[in-house]
């Protein structure tokens, strides 16, 4: 018997408005109106003047170790723009732009970072989960929230965003697997930045693209220029539709790359070259929208300066709020520890000054 | 029976030269590398970032990619791995950048390096020393300031080391890799600045031996770990009361030095132990109850304990604080065990 060939695989590879500014009509047609592409662009400068910022705080003691999302503000955008309100967006750390489009204050964002979990408990409905550090751990809790939405009926679908590395852990494998396996309505995003903190993209995957992690469990994969917002939108609009007509999921591997270091704990030019910076510098994700909406006469100079007039004032006010905002009060930590608290925790609260903190006495009901 | 070791700052121990405490945890990698060509190194950012703390700073250039290895994102890829190769007779150090995220790796760290000699019949030792920055303080959050002490003391089969000073870092290091079992070495991030004196050869301490960090008389402080510190700071504000404190800083939780606590508290009358892990089922709780076996007759009051409060670990600044055995609460908690309060 000759060899034959058991399966080829092609892997679409899409970018409609490339770093020159060339667009392909064909394929961007009808995708983003002239007027809602003004409010992306807005977003997206916005959450860049957020990071330059928030270098500034954490540089000068106002804030803690902070993740800048530099380069990659189109990915998650595109995702929230395209995602309903009610479907989950369940993200890392880099994926600020799209909470912020779905409503996410900034203040919260600029509050966990500066070490306050209340930054965490995002306002509802915003779909949106705690900023997961643990790197992986999300995507299993994004599968999980698409699967009980199946069980309950509900017509809502998942959106997780992970990083290059994230795919290395086995929560990424478990996650797709199960997914794919039990026909459930994920659309797994994968920012592929070609680093993770200073290891490169070879040490976690071999394949020439991460999106072929994908098409290994047997869903449809995309690989997309994640610093293109029509590429964005167009790639997670294929992924949420065969969510919702079938009940599947999708990958997506989002070419992207962080201008910034990993957090401001990192120095990235230790183990990156300047002229790989500088290349993906000019492929910002910014630039191109600017080029476009000036060659559609829908923007110019005096335009971009009342812009960042109002996103200067509105920082400067969300940080305002963030660093005015009174430090928790100490029963905090046992609020949310249960739902209800148990007696022995209720000792505890009401003891936090004393020294039988954690010891017998106090933990002991008998004796309370 | 073992016999406790004290330094002094007039004659330092460890010589005169002062290092930082990652240093003297690399110098026991690197001389133990040089040493053993079975020993090698790997896990997150190791190699060519030098680790995420520093500690293995310049150990790729020396020792070069096959023996510090960086890994994919995969704890429990590279935990299990390394279960594997001291089956084959190699000695890896794992290096978890936090023993948060060891948790990802439970089954090979729990479940299968310390059974493999068990279930094996005697036939596979796994060798394996896994280290990393453990403890809460530096306002990382709740999923990255585990004390995995408290958890993992529990299981059997694993050594749990937990170093106080540099000096001691460098002696329990190099100890844990000659160490035919697995061990558990947690450092912590808050401390591996601090600066000591460390002996520049070969230099072993053996597991199972306290360190009377402080002698005292009046009441017996028991503690591992950064807490050490915050007990001896309690003593030196309660020596202004008058109430004089010994201090033992234990440096392995398992084994654990029973006799060294039980000679001190049949002098002292009276325990506290300070310990940064949960209450429930902790070290601390299993120091208590030995005392109180051991020393039942000797005692003027209930060995006293602190603990991290039992909530997930704050990420605020002002509740970290209050969350963690800190001095004041020691302070307290002694006075209240001498009836002072
Ligand atoms: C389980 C776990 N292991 C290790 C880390 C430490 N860590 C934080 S970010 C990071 C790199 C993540 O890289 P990637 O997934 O590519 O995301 P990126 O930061 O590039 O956006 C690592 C190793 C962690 N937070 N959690
Ligand atoms: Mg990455």
């Amino acid at each position: 018997m000759p060899i034959t060939n058991a399966i080829s695989i092609e892997i679409p590879r899409i970018s409609i408005l490339d770093e020159k500014g060339n667009f392909d009509e064909k394929l961007g047609k009808g995708l983003i109106p002239d007027a809602d592409l003004l409010k992306l662009y807005e977003a997206m400068s916005s959450c860049r003047h957020l990071d330059e910022v928030a270098f500034r705080l954490q540089r000068s003691g106002r804030m803690g170790t902070y993740p800048q999302n530099m380069g990659q503000e189109a990915t998650s955008l595109g995702a929230a723009y395209v995602l309903n309100n009610d479907d989950w967006l369940v993200t890392c750390y880099r994926e600020n732009c799209g909470l912020f489009w779905r409503g996410v204050p900034m203040e919260s964002i600029l509050l966990h970072w500066m070490g306050d979990e209340r930054g965490n408990a995002m306002p509802r409905p915003h779909f949106a989960t705690p900023i997961a550090v643990p790197i992986g751990t999300q995507m299993l809790h994004a599968t999980g929230l698409a699967w009980a939405a199946k069980y309950r009926g509900e017509k809502r679908i998942s959106c997780t965003f992970f990083g290059d590395g994230a795919t290395s852990e086995g929560d990424f494998h478990e996650a797709a697997n199960f997914a794919a396996n039990l026909d459930i309505p994920v659309v797994f995003c994968c920012q592929n930045n070609f680093w993770a903190i200073s290891v490169p993209g070879k040490i976690q995957c071999s394949a020439p693209t991460v999106a072929q992690r994908g098409i290994a469990y047997g869903m449809p994969c995309m690989q997309v220029d994640g610093n293109d917002i029509f590429a964005c939108v167009y790639a997670v609009k294929k992924a949420t539709e065969r969510a919702r007509a079938e009940g599947k999921p999708s990958f997506i591997e989002f070419v992207t790359y962080r201008l910034g270091d990993h957090t401001t704990a990192d120095d990235a030019r230790r183990y990156r070259d300047q002229a790989e910076v500088d290349a993906w510098k000019a492929k910002d994700p910014l630039i191109r929208i600017r080029m476009l909406i000036e060659k559609r006469k829908l923007w110019d100079d005096a335009k971009q300066e009342a812009m960042m007039a109002r996103i200067e004032k509105d920082i400067a006010a969300a940080i305002e709020r963030a660093e005015h905002i009174e430090a928790p009060p100490r029963s905090d930590v046992f609020d949310y520890t249960f739902e209800e608290l148990p007696a022995d925790l209720r000792t505890q609260r009401e003891t936090f000054e004393t020294t039988s903190l954690g010891q017998e006495r106090a933990s002991n009901p008998a004796s309370a | 029976m073992s016999t406790m070791m004290s330094t002094s700052p007039e004659s330092p121990a460890g010589g005169l030269r002062e290092i930082e405490f990652r240093d003297a945890i690399r110098e026991a990698m690197s001389q133990e590398m040089r040493r053993d060509p079975r020993v090698f190194l790997l896990g997150e950012e190791v190699a060519q970032y030098n680790g995420a703390y520093k500690v293995s700073r310049g150990m790729l250039d020396e020792f070069g990619p096959r023996r510090i290895i960086d890994t994919p994102i995969s704890e429990s890829g590279f935990a299990g791995m390394a279960i594997g190769a001291a089956m084959m007779g190699l000695r890896p150090i794992v290096e978890f950048m936090s023993w948060s995220f060891s948790l990802v790796a439970a089954d090979p760290i729990l479940n299968n390096a310390p059974k493999m000699l068990y279930m094996s019949g005697g036939q596979f030792g796994c060798p394996i020393v896994f280290r990393g920055n453990n403890g809460a303080g530096g306002q990382l959050g709740s999923t990255h300031s585990w004390c995995v002490e408290g958890l993992y003391s529990n299981v059997p089969g694993v050594k749990i080391v937990i170093p106080a000073t540099p000096e001691d870092a460098k002696g329990l290091m190099t100890t844990a890799i000659r160490d035919d079992d697995p061990v558990f070495f947690l450092e912590s991030e808050r401390m591996l600045g601090m600066k000591g004196h460390v002996p520049e050869g070969d230099h072993l301490v053996p597991f199972g031996q306290a360190r009377l960090a402080r002698s005292g008389d009046d009441i017996t402080l028991v503690s591992f770990g950064r807490p050490v510190h915050f007990c001896l700071e309690a003593a030196d504000a309660l020596a202004k009361e008058g109430i004089s404190c010994e201090v033992l800083d234990m440096r392995t939780i398992r084994p654990l030095d029973v006799g060294s606590i039980v000679r001190s508290v049949r002098r002292t009358s009276a325990c506290v132990v300070v310990d940064q892990s949960w209450s429930f089922a902790s070290p601390g709780s299993e120091v208590a109850s030995i005392v109180h076996r051991e020393c039942f007759d000797d005692l003027d009051n209930y060995v006293h304990r602190v603990h991290s409060v039992d909530v997930p670990t704050p990420y605020a600044t002002n509740l970290e604080q209050e969350y963690l055995p800190n001095a004041r609460r020691i302070c307290e908690a002694v006075r209240a065990c001498l009836y002072r309060a």
